[in-house]
């Protein structure tokens, strides 16, 4: 079966790649690409772990075709700190003990910043449904809530 | 190692960790490996790749019980990019006990046993190639009546599993599904029940839950035709996996080396193999790398949920709220093989109480579904429902209140267990005393809203461990232990490491070792990683604290006993006391090479002395008569932890425990249609609690020292699940004006219950 060629933008990189038409976004992140901080939890569009950005907009890679991301611009949970230095979310989270076991934890945090971006002050309630998508087993959501509304108050207090 | 420095100690006698003033344990410091998980670099099970590597897939029943009769792989092979299937016959024979329950369960071999069951898989040069040829396998099957219900199961007439699978233990005239039977007690429950002012008994069903990790089991195996190989996967314990892994490809155990990868999590789930030893067979048959991950539904359908029950419990109370005696029967269904923890169920059951008649019963009993295994404190859970809600509707006809009737006959210091031994210190009392004085307790409710409590017991694990404790020569450490990382367990470590040392908890890197890298490390499990791993620990870093001495009292040329350790210094003491200068221990290090060699501690011990561990949980739930929804809108988790190592850590366990408890006890179970197969193998329509589903939840850590380690750490991790099943149980109940006997309490459920009572 011959294969798509795609001309893409992830995390600021230009980056071509041939993909067969079957294949996820999440596929291509992953085995092609090999950006493996998305993860698959389910494959159906149920968990959210494999959450990236599709020109600014919240989307699950799994839902998404690889050749669907021909003149895109994707961000992931890779491109989140600038070098060595933490986005604030990632910075909070590790504070807050928000992750156990921490394979919900790039798409949270993949979320979080969507979230934050359109909703600079969000409240609990308002958190707490935008995750509604991103199933986390280990944790019972409280300190991600916490460590969320924390950074959100730290970035508007930066602003 | 002095036996006695790690088995329990019995008395009052002060405790080593007790009163001792810790300079890094309690604090909670970031997690080592935060930054690689919080950036997308840490690596779990499917994120890893090896040149020339292959995809494998799974062919799986479609039927709940059927012969195969033919397995046809001739179109499949046939298929370009194809490079092997492998079927039954590729695996060990000969294998008795539970290494051939293990195997029959990883592929089938004449009978496909639940809807999911292995029967054949591909590897092939594409995931998406090895799944395309997973449906050109042509299985031809016989297919035969099945069960998937536990009572049913049990029934006369009932279809066989497979007959000759039950032990001596099972009495004469039961079902053959019925393979295993507990029975236990005390005293004369017939007598306690003539005794008490009200008893009361009732009957309580649960349906089979997942744990529910978001990772789907993957793993990359390497293995050549001389037998040697190499496997990278996600699970609770890799020395298991290795062990297994070479009974079913029958090669030696050393010859296979297991690295388990950051795991996401497994709740017990992931204590077992399933997909390993596949992907190993189609290795050797391939010689190349092989990568398999299961899809979402393969973790629903083929790998272990819990067992469901029904049971029946009764109790006696008398006016004053004394129990007289307690009885029950816990019948519990654990897929198509022995092994449903029917024995823990009976054994944890009445664990909170001291009465003096009990009885307590357990059946296991095979039937039609994928094979439980161990979720999070297994059988407790459901025992506590049972018990608990029985319990609560005594407080209620009687007029008493549930937490000083709970405290009345709480187990203590000095009680006889229901299940035998005597217990040593515990903290079942204080968990009580802090839910009675914790403000949530007595908040005033609204209308529509009900409050209930429940107490949880479990008996936490010690098990094989070894650990390894390296200093580097500018006086850093390096920790090698046996036991996955679940949930920030580096960190627990790296402060005990760090303590013993007197250096920065910075300067410890801790590491998962690999299977060839360190002795035997039992599973993850039995909430055992902070007591054993941490006990370990402790001594390793001991260990190594000895041979800093003696270098220093070499250096000095005083005897070794007259050296100890203070901040991370060797310090003479004794008669030579401040005649030389404190020796830092970066300053020991820098010359070992000159003084001895490298130092390294080591530990390796099956520590005994894992204290058991209760909790309180408080919770006010909203019933809408309308829909039968529920909200829980206030938790409080009260729990026992012994010593809280990294007690943010601790809440997380508590709060995650008491997460998938709501999930248990409202929405979460396994619908079997009419078919024997799985209706609901997607988490869209098996819903675990989401973000909007949960209300924060308060934590309050109780440490009652456990005379079984050194700093007096029980585990936390299991407990927690225990009480939540029958608290939220009790406050549904209390909210809604009847009484709810099964779970999961759903919204069909809860108008069902509103429906009859009404109506009666
Ligand atoms: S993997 Fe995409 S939503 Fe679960
Ligand atoms: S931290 Fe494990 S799933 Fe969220």
């Amino acid at each position: 079966m011959s294969k798509i060629h795609v001309t893409t933008t992830v995390n600021g990189d230009a980056v071509e790649f041939l993909c067969d038409a079957r294949e996820t976004l999440l596929d291509v992140l992953r085995d092609r690409l090999n950006l493996t901080g998305a993860k698959e939890g389910c494959g159906t569009g149920d968990c959210g772990a494999c959450s990236v950005t599709l020109d600014g907009r919240l989307v699950c890679s799994c839902l998404v075709l690889g050749a669907e991301a021909e003149g895109r611009e994707i961000a992931t949970v890779e491109g989140m700190a600038n070098g060595e230095e933490l986005h604030p979310l990632q910075q909070k989270f590790i504070e807050y003990a928000a992750l156990q076991c921490g394979i919900c934890t790039p798409g949270i945090l993949v979320a979080t910043k969507a979230l934050l971006e359109r909703n600079p002050d969000p409240t609990e309630t308002e958190v707490r449904y935008w995750l509604a998508g991103n199933l986390c087993r280990c944790t019972g959501y409280d300190k991600i809530i916490r460590a969320v509304m924390d950074t959100a108050a730290d970035m508007r207090e930066a602003s | 190692m002095a036996l006695d420095e790690y088995k329990p100690q019995t008395g009052k006698a002060m405790l080593e960790g007790e009163g001792r003033s810790f300079k890094q344990v309690g604090t909670s410091p970031d997690r080592p490996d935060g930054v690689d998980k919080v950036t997308g670099r840490a690596r779990f099970g499917a994120d890893v790749t090896a040149p020339g590597m292959l995809h494998a897939a799974i062919v799986r029943s479609p039927h709940a019980h059927a012969r195969i009769l033919k397995i046809d792989t001739s179109a499949a092979e046939a298929l370009d990019g194809v490079k092997a299937v492998v079927t039954r016959a590729d695996f060990a024979t000969g294998l008795t006990g539970e290494m051939w329950n293990i195997l029959e369960n990883v592929m089938a071999d004449k009978t496909a046993l639940y809807d999911g069951h292995a029967v054949a898989a591909v590897a092939a040069t594409s995931a998406l190639i090895a799944r395309d040829a997973a449906k050109l396998v042509k299985v031809e099957y016989e297919v035969l009546p099945h069960v998937t219900d536990v009572d049913a199961a049990m029934a006369t007439g009932a279809p066989v599993i497979r007959e000759g699978a039950a032990d001596a233990s099972v009495p004469p005239g039961l079902h053959p599904n019925v393979v295993r039977y507990h029975e236990s007690g005390r005293g004369d429950v017939e007598a306690g029940f003539a005794e008490a002012d009200l008893v009361i008994e009732d009957h309580f069903r649960t349906e089979a839950t997942h744990q529910g990790y978001i990772e789907p089991h993957a793993c990359l195996a390497q293995m050549g035709g001389d037998g040697k190989g190499e496997l990278w996967c996600c699970t609770q314990g890799h020395w298991n996996v290795q062990k297994i892994c070479a009974a079913l490809l029958g090669t030696e155990q050393s010859a296979l080396r297991v690295t388990a990868s950051e795991i996401g999590g497994g709740f017990g789930g992931k204590t077992t193999v399933f997909i390993e030893p596949v992907a190993l067979a189609l290795s050797r048959k391939t010689s190349r790398p092989v990568k398999l991950v299961m899809s979402r539904s393969e973790v629903f359908r083929a790998t272990g949920p819990t067992a469901s029950t029904s049971m029946d419990v009764k109790v006696g109370m008398k006016k004053d709220g004394t129990i007289t005696a307690m009885q029950g029967t816990f019948r519990l269904q654990g897929g198509a093989f022995p092994g449903a923890p029917a024995d823990m169920t009976a054994m944890c059951a009445f664990a909170p109480y001291n009465v003096a008649n009990l009885k307590q019963v357990g059946y296991d009993v095979m039937s039609n579904r994928p094979k439980q295994a161990a979720y999070r404190a297994p059988g407790s859970p459901m025992a506590a429902f049972a018990t608990e809600s029985v319990i609560d509707e005594l407080c209620n006809q009687l007029g008493l209140d549930p937490i000083e009737v709970r405290l009345k006959n709480a187990s203590r210091e000095g009680t006889r267990a229901s299940y035998g031994p005597k217990f040593q210190r515990i903290g079942l009392v204080e968990t009580l005393e802090a839910a009675k004085a914790h403000p949530h307790y007595s908040a005033p409710l609204k209308p529509g809203q009900g409050r209930g409590v429940s107490c949880g017991f479990w008996f936490n694990f010690g098990g094989e461990t070894s650990v390894s404790l390296a200093l580097s020569e500018d006086g850093s450490a390096q920790l090698m232990v046996g036991t996955p990382d679940i949930g920030g367990s580096r960190a627990s470590m790296a402060l005990m490491a760090a303590e013993e040392l007197g250096i920065p908890y910075e300067n410890v890197r801790v590491t998962i070792a690999d299977t060839a890298s360190l002795g035997y490390n039992e599973v993850s499990h039995g909430s055992r990683v902070t007591y054993a791993s941490g006990l370990a620990t402790i001594q390793a870093a001991r260990d190594a604290v000895r041979k800093l001495c003696g270098r220093a009292a070499a250096k000095w040329g005083i005897p070794e006993d007259a050296v100890k350790w203070e901040n991370g210094c060797a310090v003479p003491s004794g008669p030579n006391a401040g005649d030389f200068d404190p020796l830092p221990i970066a300053e020991i290090t820098a010359s070992m090479g000159a003084t001895g060699g490298p130092i390294v501690g080591h530990f390796e011990a099956t520590p005994e002395g894992a204290g058991v561990s209760f909790a309180t949980h408080i919770v006010d739930a909203e019933v809408d008569p309308e829909t039968g929804k529920t909200a829980v809108v206030r938790y409080t988790v009260v729990q026992d932890a012994g010593k809280a190592i990294h007690p943010t850590y601790v809440e997380g366990q508590f709060q995650g425990g008491a997460a998938q408890g709501i999930g248990w006890a409202l929405n979460e179970e396994y619908i079997y249609g009419e078919d024997g197969r799985l209706q609901n193998a997607v988490f869209l329509d098996y819903r675990i609690p989401v973000a909007s589903d949960l209300p924060m939840i308060d934590t309050v850590i109780v440490e009652v020292p456990n005379p079984g380690h050194p700093y007096g750490v029980r585990g936390v991790g299991e407990t927690s699940i225990c009480p939540p099943l029958a608290a939220i149980a009790n406050a549904v109940s209390a909210a809604a004006g009847v009484r709810l006997h099964e779970l999961p309490m759903s919204p069909p459920r809860i108008l069902e219950a509103l429906e009859r009572q009404r109506g009666g």
